[in-house]
């Protein structure tokens, strides 16, 4: 199916077709075309260009594999030093003079696991601190975030937030400190003891039997999202671990394993 | 030093035949990371590098590339390239990624990438084609810089996320404009750049 090139002899004019023409449209004359042989292969046959894909997409396919291979221990360890960073930041601690994974090793001493979440427990100048990983979604894409409770599983100690694609300037700001400083303080539970969560409103609207923080101007589904996050990971996925029951601790740790039955049956008389 | 063919190739798409107002190409993405300097500044760079590097890749194998997969040829190749840098950015510099996550997947579809991969790389040989690459993505990054330079500047009155405008303004009832967030404001600021561009091409003819 590929065309062959044929160049009439005497005026040059070139002809595409499977046949040369008998007489040359441009100066008339009969039987002049030759056809024009390339040299090499010819790179428009069937053959070429099968040939040729498959060779592109396996080099290609080889080298992402290698790469990625080879950068993934880099890229986990990376993986990982992010998220230290991200629990630091919600603890409030300044990790920019010393090395993150070491203060984060020093701090952080136990992992409570449940069915589907995790807990980190913290140990901050003696008190303990809990923090809850929390997912949810923004506008354009997921968000994240860690949030730091005091001993009593009420009041938030700090909050970190992060997020993979919300508008710079607008959603994204819900890692900046004014908006993470509001939560400090604020309680989870109302005068009942009931998880109720903290609502994210825009100034001016009052949330019903919750304490509440103001939402970014502009930004109202990235807010939303945050409002959302917090209640469906407060109220429903951390239900376990808020109830008051100890979790399987991942290290025997005597000490947090004390503190958590003891908050236990704190929280089972109030409910 | 230069002669003038490479410095046409190198320097035209800064101004006379800039890829973005002239030619029109990658408006999408220049809306889409223009609220603020500092992603319109790293697309810029990424975009630079991926088309130099790519039209480089595609112009030394210009001579072996089956024409009737041509496209998909190119987009393998920058494709890989983006993958290879995002990677590569993952394990050295995180929070540059981070940043980038989105950015860096969107220069695949760039439109410029593609236009002078098949406008230029496909019939020019290496040198020019680096040149060239060079050129156009700097002609990209410099719209994008001036079009993220005053929406950040009159819609967050900050610079590089540096306050800029003084709280005094503010207090005497200047306030921020937040119709330089939306996307559409930055159509019509590239729309004014067009028209400078334009009026001050058209006086040197």
């Amino acid at each position: 199916m590929a065309q062959k090139k044929f160049v009439c002899s005497v005026c040059g004019y070139v002809h595409y077709g499977d046949a040369a023409p008998e007489v040359c449209p441009q100066c008339k004359q009969s039987g002049v075309f030759v056809e024009e042989k390339k040299k090499g292969i010819d790179t428009n046959s069937n053959t070429y260009t099968i040939v040729y894909s498959t060779i592109l997409v396996v080099i290609v396919a080889v080298l992402l594999a290698l790469v990625s291979q080879v950068l993934s221990p880099r890229q986990e360890a990376n993986i990982l030093l992010d998220k230290q960073k991200q629990i630091l930041g919600a603890l409030k601690i300044d990790y920019s003079t010393g090395n993150p994974a070491d203060i984060y090793m020093a701090l952080v001493n136990d992992t409570l696991t449940y069915d589907k979440q995790e807990v980190y427990v913290a140990n901050l100048n003696g008190e303990t601190k809990y923090i809850l990983p929390l997912s949810g979604k923004g506008l354009w894409g997921g968000i994240g975030g860690y949030l730091a409770l005091d001993a009593d599983k009420n009041t938030i100690y700090g909050v970190n937030f992060n997020h993979e694609s919300e508008t710079p300037g607008l959603g994204a700001k819900i890692v900046e400190m004014p908006f993470r400083e509001q939560f400090e303080g604020k309680h989870i539970r109302n005068a009942e003891g009931a998880v109720v969560s903290v609502a994210v409103l825009k100034a001016g609207k009052h949330a019903d039997g919750q304490e509440q923080v103001d939402a970014i101007s502009g930004a109202t589904i990235t807010s939303t999202g945050v409002s959302t996050m917090l209640h469906e990971e407060l109220v429903n996925n951390y239900q376990e671990f808020l109830a008051g029951e100890a979790g399987h601790t991942a290290e025997s740790d005597p000490t947090a394993e004390g503190g958590l039955t003891g908050e236990a049956g704190q929280f089972n008389t109030e409910d | 030093m230069l002669s003038q063919k490479t410095k046409d190739t190198l320097l035209g798409p800064l101004n006379a035949n800039n890829p973005v107002v002239v030619q029109v190409l990658g408006i999408c993405s220049a809306l889409a990371v223009t609220v603020q300097l500092k992603p319109a500044l790293v697309m810029g760079i990424a975009v630079t590098i991926i088309v130099a590097m790519s039209n480089v890749i595609v112009s030394l194998l210009r001579n072996t590339i089956p024409m009737r997969v041509r496209i998909i040829v190119q987009l393998v190749v920058v494709a890989a390239l983006v993958t290879l840098v995002s990677e590569v950015l993952k394990a050295f510099a995180y929070d540059v990624a981070m940043q980038l996550s989105v950015y860096l997947g969107l220069i695949i579809t760039n439109c410029i990438l593609m236009g002078r991969l098949e406008a230029f790389a496909m019939t020019n040989n290496a040198w020019d084609s680096l040149l060239d690459g060079l050129g156009n993505g700097l002609g990209y990054a410099i719209i994008l810089v001036i079009v993220a330079f005053v929406r950040e500047l009159f819609g967050a009155g900050q610079l590089l996320g540096f306050q800029v405008i003084p709280q005094w303004c503010y207090d005497h009832g200047y306030e921020n404009c937040g119709m330089m967030l939306m996307p559409a404001m930055a159509l019509i600021l590239v729309g004014c750049v067009i028209w400078v561009h334009r009026s001050i091409n058209d006086e040197k003819k």
